[in-house]
């Protein structure tokens, strides 16, 4: 049978009318076409997919049980390694994970692996998710910090193993960046709060509203009978430019956008109290998901124009592919080679032009990318009403600050490969010790934390019980 | 959900509350501040932790737009969808040999100077208090002030109660009788933190603001609260409420006040439809 040479196609929202709506824009597979695209896989001896995705789900397993319609068996396999397939597969950058690696990719398009991720989370989902069963039950708290993928993960994975698991958030709705950054057209709210319930389901407790740092300490959750305590606060706090005029009313970092957009649903002002500046013309800053996000949301609250400027090129654009070909076809404008250099206000403090100088790509950085330099003398102005700074973010100090973690370069918790930090019975993973990372790296490292956790409880506490009662 | 067991009306437009939020108030210390969202389509508004003991905190708010009306809407017995808090570095709060501590209070921000000047008068400070509102119905919790002061003066707009003039008239008073002041702490509405920390400044008087920024998440998350504090950018949630008052540029706390004035005339449109929505029953 020849392959088909192209994914199979899944059908989406029209650009001119999902830019009037927060709809997901992709539509997801049916059965038939889920299975079309099965079919596609080769099912390799050596699959090389399984090697480009960070938690090593068995590609080739979950894609041959798909293809025989034993769905049931497809999600266990996904499962057993990814617990949030249906937001990995929505939002995960499979062009550089699996589908890189994969050998159909090098002739023809690779293994839509990404949507029939989604389209087996989506099928379990539909029958209603099962909640596997505990077998044994600790007495023994164990705090998870953040309630992200990283933290939602690590909780899930110690209350399977049987410990008792709170999680302390300080938002008042758990989801982390899934919740207060990703937007709805890209991952429907309804799917975080389905994993939130599973996770919970498990026995996890959830307790919103703490910030941990200033409602409780470190020390607190230990002096209050928490074994173990695992970080998981992600990289929240934004970065600015630090050039002249960026405190003008209009320019806002990504973060604050997003955030009002999302977790608190300005998109439904006034049916929701909290509002959000609608632009006309909003330049955004920078060009990854973060980026990507806020431009497609602008255009969706109304914007006239919006203008993605970044300083090099779009080869080096760190956001995933299809998320900027949404853009594109949305209507978003791309200026590379730009960066912005000052802003300038009208007499009631309000953002109208900003200044920007075009770079040039010279030497490779440590990051291995060209940097980018500026061309003297080619600085001109944009007439702008809105700016939106999506430079990246680093983790916010408050934790490592009240509690006296080790940290490194821009404010990282350091932390080993299984994520023990600088201080005994701490755990952190996820976006607070990488920096700015990715949701399945999260998971990830939550769950490896978990693994090393249940390690060293079980040494502590478990065995040494076990110990102390054999020698009666 | 987090119970209101108490509220009282101070004066017009003015109202006190106790809640039941544990976490918060057992780890409260002066100068901190929480978020509260009033019902779950609310926006998360900051507020000083005004009081507080094991179980209760105490809120003075005034109402001046959406969620503080329809805050003031609620009785005891009646629950606020959520409180997360303490928030802010606490005050800095220590014995002066130098001198006396000197705390202003403005309007609604005649609250949120008690517990920094409970803070100082334990630390065994010499304490004066001086309360400033526009006259003599707006001005509440003397009683309380003089409790604890040394000294307090008041000052009304229009002379109703107390002197005649502004705080900062009081405050220059106590300059030119030559009391010696090591720090004054200040907090009401921006203009007169401006007014009294520009007085201050030729005297070399240690001067600390309360800055009142507008917030979202009040962690350090989304960078609304930003203000110039010595040609710095600083965080009002986290490196704040706080600061310097000879450092700040309050022209900028001005402006980013405004920020989002229109929208909220807008919603204030929908005060009586949400009102109805929320305590339908009631009124
Ligand atoms: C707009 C946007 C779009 C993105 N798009 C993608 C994408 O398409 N694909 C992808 O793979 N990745 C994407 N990312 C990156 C990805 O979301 C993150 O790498 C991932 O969420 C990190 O997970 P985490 O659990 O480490 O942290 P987070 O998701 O940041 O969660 C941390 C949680 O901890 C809470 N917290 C913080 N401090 C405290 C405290 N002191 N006490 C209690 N709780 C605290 C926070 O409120 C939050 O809920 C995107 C990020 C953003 C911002
Ligand atoms: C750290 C901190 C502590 C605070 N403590 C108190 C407190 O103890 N008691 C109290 O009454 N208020 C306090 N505030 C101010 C309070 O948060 C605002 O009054 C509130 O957010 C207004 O919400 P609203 O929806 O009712 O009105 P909005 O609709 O948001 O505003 C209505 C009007 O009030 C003005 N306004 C909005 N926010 C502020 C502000 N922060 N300061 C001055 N004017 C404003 C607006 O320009 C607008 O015209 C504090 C603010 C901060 C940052
Ligand atoms: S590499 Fe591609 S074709 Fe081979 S098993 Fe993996 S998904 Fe299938
Ligand atoms: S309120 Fe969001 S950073 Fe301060």
């Amino acid at each position: 049978m020849a392959i088909n040479p192209k994914k199979t196609p899944m059908r989406e929202q029209d650009p001119k009318e999902r830019i009037k709506n927060f709809d997901e824009v992709p539509f997801g597979y049916t059965e038939e076409e889920a299975i079309l695209e099965a079919e596609r896989c080769l099912q390799c001896k050596i699959p090389k997919c399984i090697e480009g995705c960070p938690v090593n789900v068995d590609i080739p397993g979950f894609i041959k049980a798909i293809k025989e319609r034993d769905f049931d068996r497809a999600i266990k396999i996904m499962k057993s390694t990814n617990s949030l397939p249906a937001i990995t597969g929505r939002v995960c950058p499979q062009e550089t994970q699996c589908e890189e690696k994969c050998v159909l990719g090098k002739k023809y398009e690779p293994v839509a692996i990404g949507r029939l991720e989604r389209f087996i989370a989506d099928w379990d989902a539909k029958r209603g998710m099962v909640i596997p069963e505990i077998k044994e039950k600790y007495d023994i708290k164990v705090a998870v910090v953040g309630a992200g993928p990283a933290g939602l993960t690590c909780a899930a994975d110690l209350a399977k193993f049987g410990y008792d698991v709170t999680i302390f958030e300080s938002l008042h709705a758990p989801g982390g960046v899934l919740i207060y950054g990703i937007p709805e057209f890209r991952l429907p709210k309804s799917i975080v709060h389905r994993e939130v319930e599973y996770v919970k389901k498990l026995g996890v407790k959830i307790v919103t509203n703490v910030v941990v740092g200033r409602t409780f300490t470190l020390k607190d959750l230990f002096n209050e009978g928490y074994k173990a305590i695992f970080l998981g606060t992600g990289a929240g706090a934004p970065q600015f430019m630090n050039i002249p005029g960026e405190n003008l009313l209009g320019i806002l970092s990504a973060n604050e956008y997003l955030t009002r957009i999302n977790l608190m649903k300005a998109y439904k002002f006034p049916e929701y109290d909290t509002p959000v500046k609608k632009g006309k013309i909003v330049a955004v800053i920078g060009a990854g998901n973060v980026a990507m996000d806020a431009a497609r949301s602008a255009l969706r609250m109304g914007a006239e124009r919006v203008i993605v400027v970044y300083r090099r090129t779009e080869k080096e654009m760190p956001a995933r592919v299809e998320e900027y070909h949404h853009a594109i076809e949305e209507g978003v404008e791309f200026l590379w080679l730009t960066c912005p250099t000052r802003y300038f206000g009208d007499e009631n403090g309000w953002v109208k032009e900003m200044e920007v100088i075009k770079n040039e790509l010279g030497e490779p950085d440590e990051s291995g990318r060209r940097r980018p330099v500026p061309i003297k003398g080619s600085e001109y102005r944009i007439k702008v009403d809105t700016v939106i700074v999506a430079i990246g973010t680093v983790p916010n100090p408050l934790v490592a600050r009240t509690s006296g973690l080790k940290t490194g370069k821009h404010g990282v918790v350091l932390a080993d490969e299984n994520g023990r930090t600088s201080l005994e019975g701490v755990w952190a993973g996820g976006d607070i010790v990488t920096g700015a990372a990715t949701v399945i790296l999260a998971m990830g490292a939550g769950k490896k934390a978990a693994q090393d956790m249940d390690r060293y409880l079980k040494e502590k506490y478990i065995y040494k019980k076990e110990f102390a009662w054999a020698s009666i | 959900m987090f119970e209101i067991t108490h509220k009282e009306e101070l004066c017009p437009t003015i109202f006190l509350m106790k809640v039941k939020a544990p976490y918060v108030a057992r780890s409260a210390k002066p100068g901190q501040f929480f978020i509260l969202r009033v019902y779950e389509k609310g926006e998360r508004i900051p507020l000083t932790i005004a009081d507080y003991d094991d179980e209760e905190i105490t809120m003075v708010f005034q109402t001046v737009g959406l969620t503080t009306y329809l805050l003031s809407y609620k009785e005891p017995h009646d629950t606020i969808y959520d409180i997360v808090g303490p928030l802010g570095t606490p005050s800095e709060i220590h014995k002066y040999e130098s001198g006396s501590v000197v705390l202003v209070g403005g309007g609604v921000g005649i609250a949120p100077i008690y517990p920094i000047l409970r803070g100082f008068k334990e630390a065994k400070n010499k304490v004066i208090t001086i309360l400033g509102a526009r006259n003599k119905n707006l001005l509440f919790w003397e009683d309380r002030f003089s409790k604890i002061s040394d000294e307090v003066l008041i000052t009304t707009d229009d002379g109703s109660y107390g002197k005649k003039g502004f705080v900062t008239d009081a405050l220059k008073e106590l300059i030119d009788r030559g009391e010696k002041i090591a720090q004054v702490t200040a907090i009401g509405p921006p203009i007169m933190m401006k007014n009294v920390a520009e007085l201050t400044r030729p005297y070399r008087i240690k001067t600390i603001v309360s800055l009142n920024s507008i917030m979202v998440d009040g962690t350090g998350m989304c960078g609304v609260c930003r203000v110039e504090v010595g040609n710095e950018t600083k965080l009002t949630c986290q490196d704040g409420p706080e600061f310097d008052g000879h450092l700040v540029n309050f022209d900028l706390l001005f402006e980013r006040l405004r920020m989002y004035k229109s929208e909220e005339q807008l919603a204030m449109n929908f005060l009586e439809e949400k009102r109805r929505l929320l305590y339908g029953h009631k009124s």
